[in-house]
């Protein structure tokens, strides 16, 4: 019996021991593999602490086992009465002073390490950008250029790029786990704070306070071109206009719907603010509203049923829901308007 | 009079008598009860939640219930079932400890329990006027002051009522302690588990003013369109925080010390051994508490603090890691040299130790501000505080229904069956949360309604959600336990663990006047005094004379029940003014008991001396 | 002790409200009480001092806030925390009249600060439009002064309901804890307004 509940152990350790080493998650979201500064110096905090925390638990455990396997009364000892020992100095002075040494050591590095995210320095000659965060999706403001973008941040490798945040409903927290550790987005205060990525990539992120019914699909992305691609992405982004007329019928036909229903929240011109989330990009962006998958029929259901995939979401008090003359066709033709929005050849594809 | 009530047969008059009593005894039986019942809601809450999260995009549960569910579940736990269950045992075990015959205010403890109570119902009426509390059990501002309907106000006007009960019973556990002693029942010669009820009551009264003050302004700001929250009129939401946290973390003390207590006295018992290095234990005791006041922006590192706040917060939240590290080591020296008995009450201790060790490890991890800015908000820290609340709390509170069952009703819990609920809670619960940690760290944030495909998340979810079933089962068996027990449980002595304190020294259930005589105490663990100079019970501190007891009283429950009628009055005016009248009813009701009270003399009465030596003679 | 003696003591001890465990027990609970609403303050101090700029365009403590009132409300509530003082003075003399007749000019004095606060709300409402709903600074100020008020009005309801209750029984064992500790909450509300004074009128004039 003894021996298989160990062998059991140690074959569930090992086997967690793999999952752990196998799956630290899916690449680009995971804080585990750090690809940015910010996420590289939480990491080496974190690894300083589970190092610390580790060797401790071993001493513990070790007193532990040892405790329970030496002292446990066996039969003929029921009458025995162990020695009554109030305490012992020496001992309890070890373990006051060497527990404030180890913390000591996670201290310090904390520290040095909460300043340094804290830095803002260099932020006048750094890219700024306006995050605001709305339930439930980001808006990104290009502060130099003027530049509108929503839910994909395009941002260059290899520079620190400053978010200057604030929300205009309740509070969200900005969580960019691969490039960068989490600051919330408050509606009276604006809070900023700075990522750097190291390499190229489309990098997962996701709103961290809760904040409604569809707090888990406010998923964002940013995607980290090289500094060229990037400048280019600006200029290409500068020259978008909602009057350009797209080469199809069906997509010219979803541009007049467009017009007349959507415009009145939304923009396709990157230098026009909006109230709902700027499409002046759409057609290359990584998914639909943060978390559907990116095609047709999702963006036809969407645009039909927005409730479905996002509850309470902004969509829900547009005019063109109530007055039910969007179908399924009329909402594929808008589709083929957006997805023909591709006004930059910087996309997520120069991100790999 | 409740002796003579108590003697009549019938079942409503032993309603009546639950009704009216103040006797700490009969409270703690009641704290039990529904202390239990909230327990078992928030785990079926906690059970659709994890259902809700079994795979990716699951549709288990809508969005708006999920919300409901997080908020209620962690409303439930804390405030509906951890504190009254930590209650249960203070009311049941402290003043049998420190060798009382009641608490200092009976009264105000009866009121205590029914303030709880219909605050703790109060908040559940959501779920039946169209959806409970959605904000989170944080309710954070603006997402609570914005919440649609009026599930955030039941919220906030049963937290209020019933943490006015919780302020009123850590007042009445305070003055126990300080003014009740028996003789020869010094501070330093206190069980633990007194000393971490005292200080637990210190906190509670320094802490629950602070929840009261952050309720008081979200009721206005909900119910009579105020604005301190509201930044269109100049407010603040972080103020909210602020307040919710400086109650909040001395709240997570508030029920773990009196856990650690339960586990010292479990430890000193069955290892035969007194508790390594006591004085210590109480300065850690101390210590824990009052770091707990000077730590709560650790929840906030991520609100835009700046570092130096940060910085300084970080630092002094580690340093809790060394008195609770002095305890950890002297539990272990408690056991060290000992003679070891593992039945249940043990076997919950032992499992408790490595537990809240992680616990305690990524308490610490979490204190690093840097890295916290990666843990914040994710499963991290769901897997934290479980460790802790589970982990600390819960075990204790299961270790402690185990060890003082037999002095609450006289019989032992089945051990067979007390061993398989904590293989089957124990395995359960780590392969719920240890996995947990995890999942945060892989990018996956608490209060997620689904998670997405192809995120790398679904094993661990999964994983998870099988420890959550094997914890409802563990639960079912106790409760069977408890059932079974109840009908053929045999009725053992008053000390069948071979006890060390004074609670151990009288019969099972204890007679209503507690001692006979006032004990006199000559020692720390003063039973095992006696039994070490071979007597076999207490020495009395004073010859056998008349006991004074205090009244029962309807009084505090009308008092309660008006304050919840009130509630209903403050929330639906805010549609119509003419539930004002409700309002008027309820605080007319309440404020009329309170002035009853005041008006009517209540001496209480006297056992007389013979009737005890008839008792005596008749047993 | 028996509870006849209790009622109707022979003697009356120096320290009436601590002669008996339920006086002892009242007293302590009591500072532990007054403890707990410290916080309670502290925390409404702290909403203020955080909102207390936070107008909203609405007036500003400077456009209302004068010191003569409140100079004349602070002269009236410190000089009924002292007539309370002779009442509690008294009754440790076993002088039951007397203490009545002291704790009658206190509940006067109290009545007279109440007036002169409702006088003061008025003028803000109806001479500056400014009230509870205004600003964030408006909540927080009516939300700090109106708990002390709120404590003003449960004091002196206290004091009356003890007076009327007593008034032809007069002293004993059993009501001496109750006048006391009804006392202690009286010098507790005069230590609050004094800060209310420094922290909402002399902060927010000066």
């Amino acid at each position: 019996m003894k021996g298989w509940i160990s062998k059991l152990r140690t074959l569930s350790l090992f086997a967690f021991m793999v999952l752990i080493l196998s799956a630290c998650g899916k690449e680009n979201l995971t804080s585990l593999v750090p690809k940015g500064y910010g996420a590289e110096q939480s990491f080496n905090v974190m690894i300083i602490s589970i190092l610390v925390m580790i060797i401790v638990f071993v001493v513990v455990m070790a007193i532990y086992l040892y405790v329970i396997l030496r002292f446990r009364r066996k039969k003929g000892q029921e009458d025995d009465i162990p020695k009554q020992t109030e305490g012992n100095k020496t001992l309890e002075t070890i373990w006051t002073i060497i527990p404030i040494i180890l913390l000591i050591v996670i201290a310090v590095p904390t520290i040095t390490a909460t300043y340094d995210l804290a830095d803002t320095s260099d932020q006048e000659d750094a890219i700024n950008i306006n995050v605001q965060g709305e339930q439930f999706w980001w808006h990104f403001e290009y502060a130099n250029e003027g530049l509108q973008a929503s839910q994909d941040l395009y941002i260059p490798t290899g520079e620190k790029v400053y978010l200057n945040m604030e929300s205009t409903d309740v509070i969200h927290s900005f969580w960019l786990p691969s490039i960068s550790g989490k600051m919330d987005v408050n509606p009276e205060n604006e809070n900023s704070m700075y990522i750097e990525a190291y390499e190229e990539g489309v990098y997962w992120g996701k709103c961290t306070e809760f904040c409604g019914s569809s707090h888990s699909l406010m998923d964002f992305k940013v995607i980290a071109v090289s500094p060229e691609e990037y400048n280019q992405w600006v200029e290409d982004m500068k020259g978008t206009s909602e009057q350009s007329t797209p080469e199809t019928t069906t997509a010219q036909e979803g541009q007049e719907l467009f017009s007349n229903n959507c415009l009145q929240c939304h923009a396709t011109d990157a230098n026009q603010p909006s109230a709902g989330p700027n499409l002046a990009n759409f057609g290359d962006r990584t998914t639909i509203a943060g978390v559907l998958d990116y095609n047709k029929e999702e963006l036809v259901n969407w645009i039909t049923n927005p409730a479905e995939q996002k509850p309470a979401n902004g969509m829900l008090d547009a005019p063109y829901l109530e007055e039910g003359h969007i179908g399924n066709e009329e909402a594929e033709k808008i589709a083929d308007y957006l997805m023909q929005l591709q006004p930059s050849e910087i996309t997520p594809e120069s991100a790999k | 009079m409740s002796t003579m009530v108590a003697n009549q047969k019938g079942f409503g008059a032993k309603i009546w008598d639950y009704l009216t009593t103040v006797d700490h005894k009969k409270i703690a039986i009641l704290y039990l009860v529904a202390g239990g019942f909230f327990f078992l809601i928030g785990g079926l809450e906690a059970l659709a939640i994890r259902w809700q999260l079994v795979e990716p995009m699951n549709d288990f549960v809508s969005s708006g219930f999920y919300n409901e569910l997080i908020t209620m579940h962690g409303t439930t736990m804390i405030f509906l079932a951890a504190m009254p269950l930590i209650f249960a045992f203070m009311n049941a075990v402290v003043p049998l400890q420190i060798g009382a015959r009641d608490v200092a205010f009976p009264f105000l403890n009866s009121l205590g329990f029914w303030l709880f109570l219909f605050g703790g119902i109060m908040l559940n009426v959501g779920w039946f006027t169209g959806g409970a509390a959605d904000a989170g059990w944080t309710a954070y501002a603006p997402l609570s002051t914005t919440s649609p309907g009026e599930g955030v106000d039941y919220y906030v006007l049963g937290l209020q009522i019933s943490g006015a009960g919780t302020l009123i019973g850590g007042i009445n556990f305070l003055v126990t302690i300080v003014n009740m002693r028996a003789p020869g029942m010094t501070y330093m010669r206190m069980p633990l588990f007194t000393w971490t009820a005292f200080v637990a009551s210190a906190l509670i009264l320094f802490a629950f003013p602070a929840l009261t003050v952050g309720l008081f302004l979200m009721m206005f700001d909900r119910l009579f369109d105020s604005g301190f929250f509201d930044p269109s009129m100049g407010g603040n939401s972080v103020i909210w925080q602020h307040l919710f946290w400086i109650f909040g973390h001395p709240e997570v003390y508030i029920l773990v010390l009196p856990a650690f207590g339960i586990f010292s006295e479990i430890f000193s018992t069955f290892s035969k051994k007194r508790l390594f290095g006591y004085t210590a234990m109480v300065f850690a005791t101390v210590l824990i508490a009052f770091f707990g006041f000077m730590v709560w922006a650790h929840h906030m590192f991520t609100v835009g603090l700046g570092p130096a706040a940060n910085s300084i917060f970080a630092v002094a939240t580690m340093a809790i890691a060394v008195p609770t590290g002095i305890k950890i080591f002297n539990w272990l020296f408690t056991l060290w040299g000992g003679s070891i008995t593992i039945n249940t009450p043990m076997l919950w201790g032992l499992g408790f130790i490595p537990t809240f060790t992680v616990g305690g490890f990524t308490g610490v991890m979490l204190a690093a501000a840097a890295a916290d800015f990666q843990y914040h908000d994710t499963y991290f820290v769901v897997a934290h505080f479980h460790y802790v609340i589970v982990g600390g709390v819960v075990f204790g509170l299961i270790a402690g229904t185990h060890y003082w069952w037999p002095k609450m009703f006289g019989k032992v819990l089945n051990d067979k069956l007390g061993k398989v609920t904590f293989w089957l809670f124990f395995t359960g619960f780590h392969l719920t949360f240890f996995i947990q940690h995890f999942l945060g760290l892989m990018g996956m944030p608490r209060r997620y309604w689904v998670y997405l495909e192809d995120q790398g998340l679904n094993l661990g979810n999964m994983i998870s959600t099988i420890g959550a079933l094997l914890m409802g089962v563990g639960t079912i068996v106790l409760l069977y336990n408890i059932v079974v027990t109840s009908i053929k449980g045999e009725k053992v002595s008053g000390d069948p663990w071979d006890g060390r304190t004074l609670e151990w020294a009288i019969p099972s259930p204890p007679p209503h006047y507690n001692f006979k005589q006032t004990p006199l105490v000559r020692g720390l663990d003063p039973l095992w005094v006696e039994k070490s100079e071979g007597r076999k019970g207490i020495t009395p501190a004073e010859p056998l004379d008349d006991i004074h007891m205090p009244n029962g009283s309807i009084l505090p429950f009308i008092m309660s029940l008006g304050l919840f009628i009130a509630g209903f009055g403050f929330i639906y005016q805010k549609y119509d003014l003419s539930w004002l009248i409700v309002l008027f009813i309820g605080m007319g009701i309440t404020l009329g008991a309170m002035l009853t009270r005041s008006l009517k003399d209540d001496l209480g009465h006297h056992i007389h001396k013979e009737d005890l030596e008839k008792e005596e003679a008749g047993e | 002790m028996s509870d006849h003696d209790i009622l109707n003591p022979k003697e009356m001890p120096h320290d009436p409200e601590k002669a008996t465990l339920e006086g002892k027990n009242k007293f302590i609970g009591f500072w532990f009480f007054l403890g707990g609403e410290t916080v309670l303050f502290a925390s409404l101090f702290g909403t203020y001092l955080a909102l207390r700029n936070s107008t909203n365009n609405g007036p500003s403590s400077e456009d209302l806030f004068g010191l003569g009132l409140v100079f004349i409300m602070t002269m009236l509530l410190l000089t009924s925390s002292l007539t309370s003082v002779y009442a509690m003075y008294h009754m440790k003399n076993n002088d039951f009249k007397k203490m009545q007749v002291w704790l009658g000019i206190t509940v006067a004095l109290g009545l007279a600060f109440l007036g002169c606060e409702i006088y003061e709300f008025y003028h803000y409402i109806h001479g500056y439009e400014f009230t509870f709903r205004s600003s964030a600074f408006g909540s927080a100020f009516y939300t700090l002064v109106g708990f002390h008020g709120g404590h003003v009005v449960f004091g002196l309801l206290w004091f009356i309901a003890l007076m009327i209750r007593n008034a032809k029984r007069g002293l004993n064992l059993y009501n001496a804890p109750k006048y006391y500790i009804a006392s202690l909450y009286w010098h507790f509300i005069d230590v609050v307004w004094v800060f209310i004074f420094t922290v909402v009128y002399l902060m927010g004039v000066l």
